[in-house]
């Protein structure tokens, strides 16, 4: 499988990639997605602009309480540096399920937001930790929250011209338990459904909770109505099934070869109440 | 509009001129002729084209080889020595009967190599997590895991 012809840039700077971006030229990441997207000629861009190699894309910092992640940080980032690792450890845990050795030395965290693959993994977490997409494009920069930027399957709040420049997460409070339970297609390793868990206790009870679901339906999305039968009730195992099995609640489940709608949906509600049970156990 | 590129292989320096599209694995299989990483499923799931591009194990069938440009490439043929002695992985492979048909070897020796760099004494859990994205239609993975077992136990 050969892709289309195109021409390929790798500049120096973001600068001169943002100015090429703005000419129409297509931003290559990692290229877990897009490459393969390429040789089977689903895509054909005209010309790519290499954004793996900019040393200003790559890093992971902490500043002011939060988590600063440079688009061109890998999975393999991610998953080991001792800051994710050390501070918001769902994110590292959540990298770690992430294909294969292979595609998470190469793959990186602004590549997979900007694809936003109904199936992706980070979607569930970055929606629990209520991150921050920080977008560029040679006109300038904008923030904007998890919850605003994943839309629909594969579209985003990416206008033309811009790309993710940086994912923001909070450090984790040290009380806090965290989670990421996924019931994976075992071929391809995408999510049928993930999870993502953030649960703080008030003494007996649930304190505040975010949950994350990816791969139940187009786009990864917040389930409030589990959240707010959790907060307030008593941390146990009732309130755990009570609440969970609000986890599709409202929402069009995806059907496919792997799982129907029905299944997928009856899998959510499992895995949310093994987050959840997880986080719980993992939080003090 | 071809692009020149350098790039050193097991070693040795090449510079040539590729067509954007050229993948890793084409250049070194047709333009260098190391013919050793082998071209499986094409779709980025059997880790057959499994090399090294400054030290990370990546699958050469879904990258460019211009993302190569400068970078140093390890591939199967780069690891024994000069004199023909086997690197300890390929030798715990040998030893283990750790293949049958043979084509997926080159690509599980290449990420074995990299599970053990990170993770020099690996549980059997681990081992088999590792070689997550590499397929085996023969063996039955038994024999793969004993053989980085032993490759681990010889201290690679």
């Amino acid at each position: 499988m050969i892709a289309n012809s195109f021409e390929y840039s790798s500049p120096a700077t973001l600068a001169e990639a943002l100015g090429l971006i703005a000419d129409g030229a297509k931003p290559l990441s990692g290229g877990m997605s897009l490459i393969p997207m390429m040789k089977l000629r689903l895509a054909s861009p005209e010309h790519l602009v290499d954004l793996a190699r900019l040393p200003e894309l790559n890093y992971i910092r902490e500043e002011h309480g939060e988590l600063h992640i440079g688009a061109a940080a890998t999975h393999h980032d991610v998953e080991n540096a001792p800051l994710t690792r050390g501070k918001c450890p769902l994110l590292a845990e959540t990298a770690a399920h992430i294909g294969d050795i292979q595609v998470r030395n190469r793959g990186t965290i602004g590549g997979s937001v900007a694809h936003a693959d109904p199936a992706a993994d980070y979607p569930a977490a970055l929606q629990a930790l209520e991150a921050k997409i920080v977008l560029r494009s040679a006109s300038g920069e904008r923030t904007v929250s998890t919850a605003d930027f994943f839309i629909d399957t594969f579209t985003t709040a990416l206008e033309p011209g811009e790309i993710v420049v940086e994912v923001i997460v909070p450090v984790e409070p040290g009380l806090t338990g965290t989670s990421y339970q996924k019931c994976l297609q075992p071929a391809s390793g995408f999510a049928i459904v993930g999870v993502a868990a953030r649960v703080r206790r008030d003494g007996d009870n649930f304190g505040p909770v975010q949950i994350g679901i990816t791969g139940l339906t187009g786009t990864s999305y917040r389930a409030t109505a589990v959240e707010n039968a959790l907060t307030g009730k008593p941390a146990t195992e009732e309130t755990i099934r009570a609440a969970a099995a609000h986890a599709a609640d409202g929402v069009d489940a995806n059907s496919d070869l792997h799982a129907s709608a029905e299944y997928r949906a009856s899998l959510a509600v499992s895995y949310t109440a093994r987050a959840i049970r997880s986080a719980l156990s993992r939080s003090a | 509009m071809n692009r020149t590129i350098n790039v050193s292989v097991n070693g040795k320096r090449h510079t040539h001129e590729v067509e954007p599209r050229l993948l890793l694995i084409h250049y070194l299989r047709e333009v260098i002729g190391l013919t050793g990483t082998h071209m499986g499923c094409e779709t980025s799931l059997c880790g057959a084209c499994t090399v090294e591009v400054d030290g990370k194990a990546v699958k050469s069938c879904t990258m460019f080889a211009v993302q190569a440009d400068g970078t140093e490439v390890l591939t199967v043929e780069g690891l024994a020595a000069p004199d023909g002695k086997l690197h300890p992985i390929q030798e715990a492979f040998w030893n283990e009967h750790a293949l049958q048909c043979g084509f997926c070897t080159p690509g599980m020796i290449m990420v074995s190599k990299q599970i053990l760099e990170r993770n020099p004494d690996p549980t059997d859990a681990e081992i088999r997590e590792g070689l997550d994205g590499n397929l085996c239609r023969c063996t039955g993975y038994q024999h793969i895991v004993n053989a980085v077992r032993t490759a681990a136990k010889a201290g690679v």
